[in-house]
């Protein structure tokens, strides 16, 4: 039992990276990984974020959206799996509102230093990615809590060591025409080769 | 046509694009573009949702409240990508099948919810649709280009057409396997950024 646990999260964190595998929360993956820190901040609001939303929406998906999943309030036929994104975006949207609340009621120096990442959040793809691959491949709910941590957790190292390739990029000489946003396509790129290495691991 | 009209649905294609400049949408331009046919559908897609989307929010701009206009905006997508994935699902079982998750995912695209709220909070409906049709079309020609390349050389064909005969076929083309695997569209992009910045330079970025 322990080792599919296991599996399934070095699964999520290398082999099936949100960020490298699945090209999930690019636009925020780009845009904010100049430096190392800021990388670093977004990568532990991601996880939080991940390891909250997913296990919470796949109650909402096993009991109340599933098709036969309103049996216990009299309704087996009932399939709700339409009205699922609506839901699911409400849950991330709330999320990230009660944790920015939290943080700046118990640790105003860590929501200090996330600043604008935070809300920004609601509309990164690799939280509602995360959702939708956990009903799509049908987990219960420890295997959604283990893929959210896992999956949260590989987007964050991703971003940070993509930040780590940017500041040592800073004194390399790119050509005019791909400087900025260019290099860092051809960046990604490789390191999305170096991590397909990790393809087929199984444990 | 006047000149404006002209200028918002034709500007995104080249001189503003959303992928190329405005570093919107990518997830899902990679994703999908293994071939062709994935890409057309789901360039499609994405260009109703923020043509329909810009012309929604257009349209009630004057109502909603600042304070909880991210909702408004974030309820209206999500209704209108609930009706193509919905719509997808009846008619096109096998594409949508492919497009798996990326179908819900044009609800947290950048593209739809950045023109929502950069260009249609402050115009009127008609030029916002158009808007939102100009920036579609520019996501859709940086999709089909990807594309063109990744089935053309990974699978030697177009729109499942063989058109390279495969040497495992017993003909002469031997596929080129990275095409098909998530990198190679990271590099496509990104030459696809440097010949389009090289041609127009007021687009490039300082080191």
């Amino acid at each position: 039992m322990f080792e599919h646990y296991l599996s399934l999260f070095i699964k999520c964190l290398f082999v099936e990276n949100l960020a490298l595998a699945f090209f999930l929360g690019m636009c925020t993956f780009l845009a904010v990984s100049k430096n190392v820190k800021t990388a670093f901040g977004l990568g532990i609001a991601v996880i939080v974020i991940q390891t909250i939303t997913v296990p919470v929406n796949n109650i909402i998906y096993q009991h109340l959206l599933k098709k036969g999943a309103l049996a216990w309030a009299g309704y087996p036929n009932v399939d709700l799996t339409f009205v699922g994104l609506i839901c699911y975006i409400g849950v991330i949207a709330a999320m990230v509102q009660i944790l920015e609340m939290t943080l700046d009621r118990y640790f105003p120096s860590l929501y200090n230093s996330l600043g604008i990442f935070l809300p920004l959040i609601t509309v990164n793809c690799a939280i509602l990615g995360g959702t939708l691959f956990m009903v799509e491949r049908d987990y219960n709910f420890p295997e959604s809590c283990v893929f959210g941590l896992g999956s949260g957790i590989g987007w964050a190292l991703a971003i940070v060591a993509l930040a780590g390739v940017r500041e040592k990029m800073k004194y390399s000489d790119v050509p005019p025409g791909l400087r900025g946003l260019g290099i860092t396509f051809i960046t990604v790129g490789l390191m999305a080769m170096a991590f397909m290495a990790f393809s087929g691991i199984q444990l | 046509m006047n000149s404006r009209q002209k200028e918002v649905l034709t500007g995104p294609i080249l001189n503003n694009n959303p992928i190329a400049l405005q570093i919107l949408g990518i997830c899902s331009a990679l994703a999908v573009t293994t071939k062709m046919e994935t890409a057309l559908v789901m360039s499609i897609a994405v260009t109703l949702v923020t043509a329909c989307s810009n012309a929604a929010v257009a349209s009630i701009r004057l109502q909603i409240p600042s304070s909880i206009r991210i909702i408004v905006q974030m309820t209206i997508i999500a209704s209108l990508v609930i009706l193509v994935d919905q719509f997808l699902k009846a008619f096109a079982f096998g594409i949508s099948k492919q497009l798996s998750v990326f179908v819900g995912l044009i609800i947290t695209n950048c593209i739809v919810m950045g023109r929502a709220e950069g260009f249609a909070m402050k115009n009127e409906p008609g030029i916002s649709f158009l808007d939102g049709i100009g920036n579609g079309l520019g996501y859709s020609a940086i999709l089909m280009l990807v594309a063109f390349f990744r089935e053309l050389f990974g699978s030697g064909s177009l729109f499942g057409v063989q058109l390279l005969k495969l040497s495992r076929d017993g003909g002469w083309y031997d596929a080129n396997g990275l095409m098909l695997l998530p990198p190679s569209a990271f590099f496509i992009i990104g030459f696809a950024i440097w010949i389009l910045r090289t041609l127009k330079t007021d687009q490039l970025e300082e080191a």
